[in-house]
């Protein structure tokens, strides 16, 4: 850890607010594309199986 | 071939899932190896101390809020020109990313400030202008989620970007318009007398083009799902209708 002298306080507090805001971004971002992939996935699977069953009468 | 192939959303998705991986870990690594050399390997400045480190995350964050609403412009205007649906996604996708970057900014300068002008904050022109560009990426964001017809939505948000286009300018270009207010020059400058030692220049390149990379790859994870979101709505309501 390098001297930060008097002013680690404020060195520290911008990378923590930084860092804390960018794992924010990364994970909603992250989780939503997750969450739309299985619910499409979901949708097209039921889609698929009505097809199916049309086409076996 | 031509960039308009890229309108198609097959051809996007495609695209995009072979860029991905390798933006994402270039993106890792140059933030890993800019942010460690220059938090860990470089010495304190003679006026500002360690304060100086501050620079690696407030001055790449400070460039992608204003590029990434430059980017938002122009993709609403291909909305508002060519109606292409991929463009105006790009653009929302890139919204939340942009907002988050202006915070960084915004709280990283309020840190530095206080040790170094002894204010929190300072109604200097650029900082007033770029607070303002935060409420703009607000209230696009917000659009978004309170109009619930998409073209519409999409329409009026291009409107709202627009118009904060113009502080997006004035927080860039604040300094040579009025030359007056308490931040300073560009960090970066092809005048050697104006830019950054060369000690602090290398590793801010390389978190420059860190959160580059950060950034086009959140923008490419955001437009895939703006796509596969737009793709379940169609399916919900055909699943609905029939």
């Amino acid at each position: 850890m390098p001297d930060l002298g008097s002013y680690s306080v404020y060195v520290l507090s911008a990378y923590g607010v930084s860092f804390v805001l960018l794992a924010l971004i990364i994970f909603t971002s992250l989780r939503r594309s997750a969450k739309t992939l299985a619910e499409l996935s979901d949708i097209e699977a039921r889609r698929d199986a009505a097809r199916e069953a049309a086409k076996n009468g | 071939m031509s960039i308009w192939e890229y309108a198609n959303p097959v051809r996007f998705m495609r695209t995009s899932a072979v860029l991905l991986p390798w933006v994402s870990v270039g993106a890792a690594l140059c933030l890993s190896v800019g942010l460690i050399w220059g938090f860990f390997f470089t010495p304190d400045d003679y006026r500002q101390g360690s304060t100086v480190k501050i620079i690696y995350l407030h001055v790449p964050s400070a460039m992608m809020a204003i590029n990434i609403w430059a980017m938002m412009l122009v993709t609403s205007l291909i909305w508002v020109i060519r109606r292409h649906h991929v463009s105006v996604l790009a653009a929302k996708a890139a919204a939340p990313i942009g907002a988050i970057m202006t915070m960084i900014a915004l709280a990283t300068g309020a840190i530095w400030g206080q040790p170094m002008w002894g204010t929190w904050w300072e109604w200097d022109p650029r900082l007033t202008a770029f607070l303002i560009l935060f409420l703009f990426y607000l209230g696009y964001i917000a659009l978004w989620a309170a109009l619930e017809n998409p073209d519409t939505a999409a329409d009026l948000t291009s409107i709202v970007c627009l118009v904060g286009s113009v502080f997006a300018v004035i927080s860039r270009y604040a300094i040579n318009f009025w030359n007056q207010g308490l931040h300073q020059g560009a960090s970066l400058s092809l005048d050697a007398e104006e830019n950054v030692s060369d000690v602090f220049w290398q590793p801010l390149v390389l978190c420059i083009v860190g959160f580059i990379l950060l950034f086009v790859a959140l923008l490419l994870v955001r437009t895939r799902t703006e796509i596969r979101a737009r793709r379940l709505m169609a399916l919900k309501l055909r699943e609905r209708t029939a």
